[in-house]
Protein backbone atom coordinates (compact mmCIF):
# COMPACT_ATOMS: atom_id res chain seq x y z
CA UNK A 1 0.00 0.00 0.00
CA UNK A 2 1.54 3.01 -0.95
CA UNK A 3 1.00 6.62 0.77
CA UNK A 4 -2.03 7.59 -1.50
CA UNK A 5 -3.79 4.45 -0.96
CA UNK A 6 -3.01 4.94 2.85
CA UNK A 7 -4.96 8.49 2.65
CA UNK A 8 -7.64 6.70 1.31
CA UNK A 9 -7.74 3.81 3.35
CA UNK A 10 -7.32 6.18 6.64
CA UNK A 11 -10.15 8.72 5.43
CA UNK A 12 -12.38 5.73 4.44
CA UNK A 13 -12.29 4.68 7.82
CA UNK A 14 -12.40 7.52 9.60
CA UNK A 15 -15.47 8.44 7.21
CA UNK A 16 -17.66 5.91 9.12
CA UNK A 17 -17.23 8.28 12.06
CA UNK A 18 -18.31 5.80 15.06
CA UNK A 19 -19.52 9.02 17.32
CA UNK A 20 -23.11 7.82 17.26
CA UNK A 21 -22.19 4.30 17.85
CA UNK A 22 -20.04 5.48 20.99
CA UNK A 23 -22.89 7.07 22.39
CA UNK A 24 -25.38 4.91 21.91
CA UNK A 25 -23.13 2.57 23.70
CA UNK A 26 -22.43 5.30 26.21
CA UNK A 27 -25.99 5.80 26.56
CA UNK A 28 -27.33 2.17 27.00
CA UNK A 29 -24.25 1.30 29.54
CA UNK A 30 -23.91 4.69 31.45
CA UNK A 31 -27.65 4.57 31.71
CA UNK A 32 -27.78 0.66 33.06
CA UNK A 33 -25.36 1.53 35.64
CA UNK A 34 -26.89 3.94 36.98
CA UNK A 35 -30.09 1.68 36.92
CA UNK A 36 -28.35 -0.46 39.13
CA UNK A 37 -27.41 2.26 41.50
CA UNK A 38 -31.23 3.42 41.31
CA UNK A 39 -32.24 -0.74 41.57
CA UNK A 40 -29.80 -0.22 45.22
CA UNK A 41 -30.86 2.65 46.32
CA UNK A 42 -34.53 1.54 46.32
CA UNK A 43 -33.20 -1.55 48.25
CA UNK A 44 -31.61 0.27 50.83
CA UNK A 45 -34.82 2.38 51.10
CA UNK A 46 -37.33 -0.55 50.70
CA UNK A 47 -34.83 -2.29 54.19
CA UNK A 48 -36.01 0.82 56.26
CA UNK A 49 -32.24 2.77 56.21
CA UNK A 50 -33.07 6.32 56.27
CA UNK A 51 -32.09 8.62 53.61
CA UNK A 52 -28.50 9.84 54.89
CA UNK A 53 -27.35 5.84 54.72
CA UNK A 54 -28.65 5.55 51.37
CA UNK A 55 -26.80 8.50 50.28
CA UNK A 56 -23.68 7.30 51.88
CA UNK A 57 -23.99 3.48 50.81
CA UNK A 58 -25.14 3.38 47.28
CA UNK A 59 -22.28 4.72 46.15
CA UNK A 60 -20.58 2.70 48.33
CA UNK A 61 -21.90 -0.51 46.78
CA UNK A 62 -20.99 0.82 43.58
CA UNK A 63 -17.26 1.40 44.43
CA UNK A 64 -17.51 -2.14 45.96
CA UNK A 65 -18.84 -3.36 42.11
CA UNK A 66 -17.00 -1.50 40.18
CA UNK A 67 -13.04 -2.86 42.33
CA UNK A 68 -15.03 -6.39 41.92
CA UNK A 69 -15.66 -5.86 38.01
CA UNK A 70 -12.23 -4.69 37.77
CA UNK A 71 -10.38 -7.45 39.39
CA UNK A 72 -12.01 -10.07 37.55
CA UNK A 73 -10.92 -8.23 34.37
CA UNK A 74 -14.55 -7.70 33.04
CA UNK A 75 -14.52 -3.50 33.73
CA UNK A 76 -11.66 -3.35 31.21
CA UNK A 77 -13.56 -5.49 28.27
CA UNK A 78 -16.95 -3.56 28.80
CA UNK A 79 -14.69 -0.12 29.42
CA UNK A 80 -13.35 -0.87 25.36
CA UNK A 81 -16.91 -0.28 23.85
CA UNK A 82 -18.93 1.70 26.52
CA UNK A 83 -16.09 4.53 26.94
CA UNK A 84 -17.81 7.07 28.57
CA UNK A 85 -20.43 4.78 29.89
CA UNK A 86 -17.88 3.25 31.80
CA UNK A 87 -15.72 6.36 32.86
CA UNK A 88 -17.95 8.80 34.27
CA UNK A 89 -20.42 6.52 36.92
CA UNK A 90 -18.45 6.20 40.44
CA UNK A 91 -17.86 2.66 39.44
CA UNK A 92 -15.18 4.06 37.28
CA UNK A 93 -13.79 5.79 39.56
CA UNK A 94 -13.44 2.38 41.53
CA UNK A 95 -12.03 1.19 38.24
CA UNK A 96 -9.22 4.28 38.09
CA UNK A 97 -7.86 3.12 41.38
CA UNK A 98 -7.99 -0.56 41.45
CA UNK A 99 -6.88 -0.48 37.95
CA UNK A 100 -3.05 1.40 38.06
CA UNK A 101 -2.86 0.11 42.10
CA UNK A 102 -2.75 -3.68 40.71
CA UNK A 103 -0.44 -3.00 37.91
CA UNK A 104 1.94 -0.88 39.93
CA UNK A 105 1.89 -3.67 43.15
CA UNK A 106 5.53 -4.93 41.59
CA UNK A 107 6.65 -1.32 42.82
CA UNK A 108 5.82 -1.99 46.43
CA UNK A 109 2.97 -1.43 48.69
CA UNK A 110 3.93 2.26 49.27
CA UNK A 111 4.94 4.41 46.12
CA UNK A 112 3.24 1.00 43.79
CA UNK A 113 -0.55 0.22 45.45
CA UNK A 114 -0.39 3.19 48.06
CA UNK A 115 0.67 5.90 45.07
CA UNK A 116 -0.59 4.69 41.82
CA UNK A 117 -4.45 4.08 43.76
CA UNK A 118 -4.41 8.01 43.22
CA UNK A 119 -3.42 8.78 39.89
CA UNK A 120 -6.71 9.50 38.64
CA UNK A 121 -8.77 9.79 41.62
CA UNK A 122 -6.15 12.40 43.46
CA UNK A 123 -7.11 14.89 40.50
CA UNK A 124 -10.56 14.31 41.34
CA UNK A 125 -10.26 15.04 44.60
CA UNK A 126 -8.19 17.78 44.64
CA UNK A 127 -10.26 19.25 41.83
CA UNK A 128 -13.63 18.60 43.42
CA UNK A 129 -12.29 19.73 47.01
CA UNK A 130 -10.60 22.69 45.50
CA UNK A 131 -14.22 23.59 44.02
CA UNK A 132 -15.88 22.77 47.06
CA UNK A 133 -13.66 25.57 48.84
CA UNK A 134 -14.12 27.96 46.72
CA UNK A 135 -17.85 27.76 46.40
CA UNK A 136 -18.33 27.10 50.83
CA UNK A 137 -16.05 30.54 50.62
CA UNK A 138 -18.96 32.69 48.18
CA UNK A 139 -21.79 31.09 50.04
CA UNK A 140 -20.09 32.35 53.36
CA UNK A 141 -19.64 35.54 52.35
CA UNK A 142 -22.26 36.42 49.45
CA UNK A 143 -25.12 33.61 50.12
CA UNK A 144 -26.10 34.94 53.11
CA UNK A 145 -25.55 32.31 55.53
CA UNK A 146 -24.83 32.79 58.96
CA UNK B 1 -40.79 5.38 36.33
CA UNK B 2 -37.82 6.30 38.58
CA UNK B 3 -35.94 3.67 36.97
CA UNK B 4 -36.78 5.23 33.63
CA UNK B 5 -35.52 8.38 34.49
CA UNK B 6 -32.33 6.97 36.29
CA UNK B 7 -31.57 5.40 32.65
CA UNK B 8 -32.43 8.45 30.96
CA UNK B 9 -30.19 10.73 32.83
CA UNK B 10 -27.77 8.67 33.56
CA UNK B 11 -26.95 8.31 29.58
CA UNK B 12 -27.59 11.25 28.74
CA UNK B 13 -24.95 12.72 31.35
CA UNK B 14 -22.19 10.13 29.63
CA UNK B 15 -23.02 11.08 26.45
CA UNK B 16 -22.24 14.68 27.06
CA UNK B 17 -18.94 13.16 28.28
CA UNK B 18 -18.60 10.68 24.84
CA UNK B 19 -19.31 13.57 22.84
CA UNK B 20 -15.95 15.36 24.77
CA UNK B 21 -14.04 12.16 24.12
CA UNK B 22 -15.44 12.13 20.30
CA UNK B 23 -15.23 15.89 19.65
CA UNK B 24 -12.28 17.29 21.69
CA UNK B 25 -8.67 15.73 22.62
CA UNK B 26 -9.33 15.73 26.31
CA UNK B 27 -8.24 12.69 28.05
CA UNK B 28 -10.96 10.94 30.10
CA UNK B 29 -8.90 12.21 33.75
CA UNK B 30 -9.48 15.21 32.27
CA UNK B 31 -13.11 14.63 31.16
CA UNK B 32 -13.78 12.83 34.79
CA UNK B 33 -12.33 16.00 36.50
CA UNK B 34 -14.10 18.57 34.57
CA UNK B 35 -17.51 16.65 36.00
CA UNK B 36 -16.60 16.76 39.20
CA UNK B 37 -15.66 20.37 38.94
CA UNK B 38 -19.18 21.00 36.75
CA UNK B 39 -21.31 19.05 39.38
CA UNK B 40 -20.56 21.33 42.40
CA UNK B 41 -20.48 24.63 39.79
CA UNK B 42 -24.00 23.26 38.82
CA UNK B 43 -24.82 22.93 42.52
CA UNK B 44 -24.16 26.20 43.31
CA UNK B 45 -26.43 27.51 40.74
CA UNK B 46 -29.19 25.40 42.04
CA UNK B 47 -29.05 23.43 38.90
CA UNK B 48 -27.89 20.19 39.99
CA UNK B 49 -30.51 19.40 42.61
CA UNK B 50 -33.40 19.53 40.34
CA UNK B 51 -31.40 16.68 38.04
CA UNK B 52 -31.13 14.95 41.27
CA UNK B 53 -34.75 15.44 42.20
CA UNK B 54 -35.56 14.12 38.43
CA UNK B 55 -33.05 11.30 38.10
CA UNK B 56 -32.26 9.49 41.27
CA UNK B 57 -29.42 7.49 41.09
CA UNK B 58 -29.18 8.63 37.24
CA UNK B 59 -27.42 11.73 38.49
CA UNK B 60 -25.41 10.71 41.89
CA UNK B 61 -23.97 8.04 40.53
CA UNK B 62 -21.97 9.45 37.89
CA UNK B 63 -18.86 11.24 39.11
CA UNK B 64 -20.95 14.65 39.01
CA UNK B 65 -23.06 14.01 41.72
CA UNK B 66 -19.66 13.38 43.74
CA UNK B 67 -19.01 17.25 43.10
CA UNK B 68 -22.78 17.50 44.01
CA UNK B 69 -22.35 15.90 47.43
CA UNK B 70 -19.19 18.19 47.99
CA UNK B 71 -21.27 20.88 46.93
CA UNK B 72 -24.10 20.41 49.16
CA UNK B 73 -21.91 19.09 52.37
CA UNK B 74 -20.32 22.50 52.03
CA UNK B 75 -23.53 24.17 51.97
CA UNK B 76 -24.47 22.58 54.78
CA UNK B 77 -21.76 22.72 57.11
CA UNK B 78 -21.51 27.10 56.05
CA UNK B 79 -25.11 27.03 57.34
CA UNK B 80 -24.70 24.72 60.64
CA UNK B 81 -20.87 25.86 61.50
CA UNK B 82 -20.13 29.19 59.62
CA UNK B 83 -16.50 29.86 58.15
CA UNK B 84 -15.19 26.43 59.31
CA UNK B 85 -17.63 24.99 57.22
CA UNK B 86 -15.82 26.16 54.32
CA UNK B 87 -12.98 23.47 54.79
CA UNK B 88 -14.73 20.83 56.27
CA UNK B 89 -18.45 20.53 54.75
CA UNK B 90 -17.26 19.05 51.01
CA UNK B 91 -14.75 16.23 52.06
CA UNK B 92 -17.34 15.49 55.26
CA UNK B 93 -19.73 14.73 53.00
CA UNK B 94 -17.68 12.78 50.54
CA UNK B 95 -16.20 11.06 53.35
CA UNK B 96 -17.93 7.99 53.15
CA UNK B 97 -17.16 7.71 49.64
CA UNK B 98 -13.59 8.26 49.63
CA UNK B 99 -12.51 5.85 52.66
CA UNK B 100 -14.78 2.89 50.86
CA UNK B 101 -12.74 3.85 48.02
CA UNK B 102 -9.23 3.54 49.76
CA UNK B 103 -9.94 0.54 51.92
CA UNK B 104 -12.54 -1.27 48.59
CA UNK B 105 -9.59 0.12 46.14
CA UNK B 106 -6.31 -1.36 48.54
CA UNK B 107 -8.38 -4.94 49.48
CA UNK B 108 -8.91 -5.92 45.61
CA UNK B 109 -5.49 -4.24 44.48
CA UNK B 110 -3.96 -7.12 47.19
CA UNK B 111 -6.38 -9.75 45.60
CA UNK B 112 -5.58 -8.63 42.01
CA UNK B 113 -2.88 -10.38 40.07
CA UNK B 114 -0.74 -7.92 38.25
CA UNK B 115 0.00 -8.74 34.53
CA UNK B 116 3.83 -9.92 33.25
CA UNK B 117 5.42 -7.23 31.48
Amino acid sequence: MDKNEYKKYAKKTAAKSPVLKDCVIAFLVGGGICCIGQAFSSLYSYVGLGDDTVTTFVPITMIFLGGLFTVLGLYEKLAKYAGAGTIIPITGFANSIVSPAIEYKTEGLILGVGAKMFVIAGPVIVYGTLASVIYGLIYYFFGGAV
Amino acid sequence: MEFVRAFITGGIICVLAQLLIDYTRLTPARIVVLFVSLGVLLTALGVYPKIVDFGGAGATVPISGFGYSLARGVQQAVKEKGFTGVFTGGITAASGGISAAIVIGYIFALLGKSKEK
